[in-house]
């Protein structure tokens, strides 16, 4: 068998990714994570972002958008613990820029601490949205 | 032989009864749909999240989570009991607290307390009736099953077991299998279990490495193990709800179904018994004036 390590990326509404995969990478909260087959066991957050993987015998690499949630890695396996994961083919860019722009507006309506917090976050998650449409555009 | 008249009056109650079974069966269908659709969508979700609660509860970890500590004695249990609000769902609720019961049994026999969380009404009738020890309930719960209705009651229960006052935390609630067959069974959640059956009727057991390891944190050991815990609580209580609401839908779809069509055997044998009664009669009356007619 060829040195490949399972890949599950799972957000409460469905399983979004699951196959064998060469080489991962994904976005922790402290840095890009890049996970190679027999990595060491580590548990970690990740930050909106994309996660790309390269599949065995595949040239294009395969994304999946996450809004954040869990990292689990064994030595054979990688397992994502979405908030909310969107296969790359299924984002949309205008809607991406829409919710970028409600973000900013919310970030200037709102004064508690909470509710800026809540809108950085959502802008947090746009701004990952766009960058991920942004790499798929240049590779295309 | 009863009197035609009453044989047509109970032919149109058990018709009516025949409508309104039709028409539950048929809300039942709609709902079954729904309900199976989420069930099935956050299964990978929880399957995923209970593997890696069961990786880091085989892991060296350098912050020791409450809800991976194993006790060696077992004082007090807890207990939360899953069923539906309402009836004419078939066994469906018979068969969970049956097993309830004989778990119950079980624990007392051996000394041990037991605190139940109550989710559904049914569930809560029938600790009262038992006279069990109910700390939290929640019922009316719906057809959309909302966590944060949950997380309270549950976190009652959690929060005995971090103190230490609760040994063991377990759930007993329905799995969905498909729609002919629901299966009452009964998951150890606190602390995590070492192997778990998929409502398939799979075993998974954690596939993490053998020997003493811990993972790399980043950033911290206590953030990402609360983090990732709470995930596994709330995923396994809300897919438990959702396999209940699935099961439910589908035992009450086929109960209904049942019912509708032992109505229509009902009518029809009793339309054979009025038929014939009603023959019986004109024959009668016939007889009757043929001796009326040779007597003059």
């Amino acid at each position: 068998m060829a040195n490949t390590i399972q890949v599950d990326v799972v957000s409460a509404e469905e399983l979004i990714f699951s196959g064998q995969a060469e080489f991962v990478v994904l976005p922790g909260v402290v840095g890009e994570l890049g996970i190679l087959p027999g990595h060491t066991p580590l548990l970690t957050q990740i930050k909106p972002g994309a996660v790309r993987m390269k599949l065995p015998g595949v040239e294009a690499e395969e994304f999946v958008f996450v809004q954040g949630g869990f990292l689990e890695v064994q030595p054979q396996q990688v397992t994502v613990l979405a908030d909310t994961a969107i296969r790359a083919k299924d984002l949309d860019e205008v809607a991406a820029l829409e919710a970028k722009k409600a973000a900013e507006e919310a970030m200037q309506n709102k004064t508690s601490g909470e509710e800026i917090a809540q809108a950085e976050a959502e802008l947090a998650g746009a701004l990952a949205q766009l960058e991920a449409i942004r790499k798929l555009k240049h590779r295309a | 032989m009863a009197g035609s008249k009453e044989i047509r009056n109970k032919i149109k109650s058990v018709q009516s009864t025949r409508k309104i079974t039709k028409a539950m069966e048929m809300v039942a269908a709609s709902k079954m749909k729904k309900a199976q659709d989420r069930m099935r969508a956050s299964r990978p979700y929880v399957l995923r999240a209970l593997q890696i609660a069961m990786h880091v509860a085989k892991a060296n970890t350098e912050y020791r989570h409450p809800l991976l500590v194993r006790r060696e004695a077992v004082k007090r249990v807890g207990a939360i009991v899953i069923t539906t609000d309402k009836g004419l769902c078939g066994g469906l609720n018979t068969n969970i607290l049956r097993l309830v019961l004989q778990q119950h049994k079980e624990w007392r026999g051996k000394g041990i307390e037991v605190d139940y969380v109550a989710v559904g009404s049914k569930g809560l009738g029938f600790l009262g009736r038992l006279n069990a020890n109910i700390v939290s309930s929640v019922v009316q719960l719906g057809d959309r099953p909302h966590l944060e209705k949950l997380v309270g009651p549950v976190k009652v229960l959690l929060d005995k077991f971090v103190e230490g006052t609760v040994d063991e935390v377990h759930v007993f609630s329905t799995f969905f299998v498909t729609t002919m067959k629901q299966e009452a069974r009964q998951l150890r959640m606190a602390p995590i279990p070492e192997t778990f059956l998929t409502p398939g009727g799979e075993e998974r057991t954690a596939q993490a490495q053998a020997g003493t390891w811990d993972y790399i944190y980043e950033p911290d050991a206590k953030t990402l193990l609360d983090g990732v815990l709470r995930r596994y609580v709330e995923a396994l209580i809300f897919q438990m709800l959702n396999e209940n609401m699935a099961s439910e839908q589908s035992a009450r779809m086929v109960a209904m179904r049942a019912a509708s069509d032992n109505a229509v055997t009902i009518i029809d044998e009793l339309q054979l018994i009025y038929n014939k009664s009603r023959q019986a009669a004109i024959t009668k009356e016939l007889a009757e004036i043929v001796g009326g007619a040779a007597a003059v």
